[in-house]
């Protein structure tokens, strides 16, 4: 790793905590997110030579509260500390940080952070939409686009829901227990999202970004060990961990996208696979089904075949059925349509998904899907457009070279 | 004489290690893994799965199941066993007819991700 990627790591890691504990001290979105700004930029100015400061959340938010009160100072005195002098204190400063800020701390920091965002009083696309812009950091577009809306309607969004929560009636303070267990499922959500804003890449950058991923699964710990009897919570990181073993395996030395049947399953981790698997087996214990707990089950039955043909096609279908009764959605039917394919054929799945046509239009996979259905019936024309209108609703360049190989098949026939 | 080596450290720090300084912990142990294999001095080696995935099995005339670690500060650690069950209910079900024989304190079951077996340095097959 380069100088850069170590910093941007970093500096991604230690974001919720730092935010959540300059939030707690500043009690304002907006100045929270400026000082962790100004405190990354000091940090990208020091670190590459000085090295990583031992414990970065702890800098980061000794150096942003510094780095904002210093602004507020300038402001009223028309006297700036010389931020010189800031940084070379920093030594034994930042021990003392250190050492006071301890785990449960940071722990019940990001936790009041992520259930602010989920107040009740906040519509939930604006909870969600708030948490992973404070949260996770993620840029305006980002969020967007894992609501499939524009840019600028999101951008309103979190303004919107940024004033609310200025507003004196929306406390910073940590909701009580029963409050907590109220917003859970919102918070569950968002951090699903994180995770799978990171395994789906975005911009077309980078085609996995771990940090994303891995705060996600970072944070689902924090919650299960909050909630240590919910089934749906076991559930989530359960699912993480089992779509996350699968990291190293889904793109090849180029970068283009090996779908799960092509991949090499000796590079799946297996310890991730394990405790998923240990996880879902303690949730399932408990007879208290949910989406969650459905959907970690279809990856464990792809992590527990050790090769794509043992693959138990007929449970994943009986699983995607169950999810649909509790949680009807068309991707849910999408994903099932999947697994008929390989149980009765493409003609099969095809009949399944035509009813999705005009929910699904600006969906990647759906297009995706059916163009490969179409391809294996052999009914080239149909296939051609499908795939022409899937790599038109690409998101990444790795989704847009897949798509163009079936084109290229398509054309050499 | 054997001795257990009870491994101690702070979980979130340990969680928080990327795959790079995990492999690298790994590398360097494996070295010593591998001296004390040839000194006769090995026994199994796991490495247990975070406190997250545990379930406690409170003992007693009505054993109560709990998720989570074992929390209690009074009672110390007297012993372990390390068994080969299906799943978690397997697991229990030993635990509990191991706490009918034995019916105070507490089983902290934990899927642990067994390193090697007794005597070899070959990774041990972990059965999903």
């Amino acid at each position: 790793m380069n100088d850069l990627r170590w910093i941007d790591f970093a500096l991604t890691s230690a974001r919720p905590q730092a935010v959540a504990a300059l939030l707690r001290y500043f009690r304002d979105l907006d100045t929270a997110e400026e000082a962790f700004q100004n405190a990354c930029l000091k940090a990208l100015q020091t670190w590459p030579q000085n090295g990583a400061p031992r414990d970065p959340a702890a800098w980061l938010i000794f150096v942003g509260r510094n780095a904002a009160l210093d602004g507020v100072r300038r402001q009223s005195k028309q006297q700036p500390l010389p931020p010189e002098e800031l940084l070379s204190d920093l030594g034994d400063a930042e021990a003392d940080m250190a050492e006071r800020l301890d785990s449960a701390d940071y722990r019940d920091d990001v936790l009041r952070l992520l259930f602010i965002c989920c107040h009740p009083d906040l519509p939930q696309t604006q909870q969600i939409a708030l948490a992973l812009r404070i949260v996770c950091g993620l840029t305006v577009p980002e969020i967007a686009r894992a609501f499939l809306v524009k840019p600028s309607a999101m951008e309103q969004r979190i303004t919107r829901a940024k004033a609310k929560v200025a507003e004196a009636d929306v406390p910073f303070e940590a909701p009580d227990a029963i409050e907590r267990s109220q917003r859970l499922a919102a918070v569950a959500a968002m951090v699903y999202l994180v995770f799978n804003e990171g395994y789906s890449a975005s911009a077309g950058e980078m085609p996995l970004r771990a940090p994303l991923c891995e705060e996600a699964i970072r944070l689902a710990r924090l919650l299960l060990a909050l909630f240590a009897s919910e089934p749906e919570i076991m559930a989530l990181l359960a699912l993480m961990l089992l779509q996350y073993s699968r990291a190293a395996a889904r793109f090849d030395a180029n970068g283009a996208i090996v779908l799960l049947d092509d991949q090499e399953r000796g590079k799946w981790d297996k310890r991730m696979i394990a405790e998923g698997l240990a996880l879902l087996d303690k949730a399932l214990r408990h007879r208290r089904p949910g989406p969650y707990q459905f959907q970690a089950a279809v990856a464990a039955i792809h992590a527990r075949a050790t090769a794509a043909a043992d693959t138990d096609w007929a449970e994943i279908d009986a699983l995607y059925a169950g999810l649909e009764r509790l949680q009807p959605s068309p991707v849910v039917t999408l994903n099932r349509a999947v697994a008929v394919s390989k149980l009765q054929g493409p003609e099969a799945a095809l009949a399944m998904i035509s009813p999705l046509a005009a929910s699904l239009d600006g969906y990647f996979y759906f297009h995706g899907a059916r163009g490969a259905f179409l391809m294996e019936l052999n009914r080239r024309d149909e296939a051609r457009v499908a795939f022409d209108k899937a790599i038109a609703l690409a998101h990444t360049a790795a989704e847009a070279a897949h798509i163009r190989q079936h084109l290229d098949k398509l054309a050499e026939k | 004489m054997h001795y257990v080596l009870l491994c101690y450290h702070m979980e979130k720090t340990v969680r928080a290690w990327s795959q790079a300084e995990d492999d690298a912990v790994m590398a360097r142990l494996t070295v010593v893994h591998e001296q004390l294999l040839q000194e006769g001095k090995l026994g199994p080696v796991a490495r247990l799965m975070p406190t997250t995935a545990a379930t406690t099995l409170r003992k007693g005339k009505e054993p109560v199941v709990l998720d989570g670690p074992f929390a209690e500060t009074k009672e110390q650690l007297l012993g372990f066993y390390v068994i080969d069950c299906k799943d978690l209910e397997d697991a229990l079900s030993v635990a509990r007819r191991l706490g009918v024989a034995n019916p105070d304190g507490a089983y902290e079951i934990r899927p642990i991700m067994l390193m090697y077996e007794s005597g070899s340095l070959t990774p041990a097959v972990s059965r999903a």
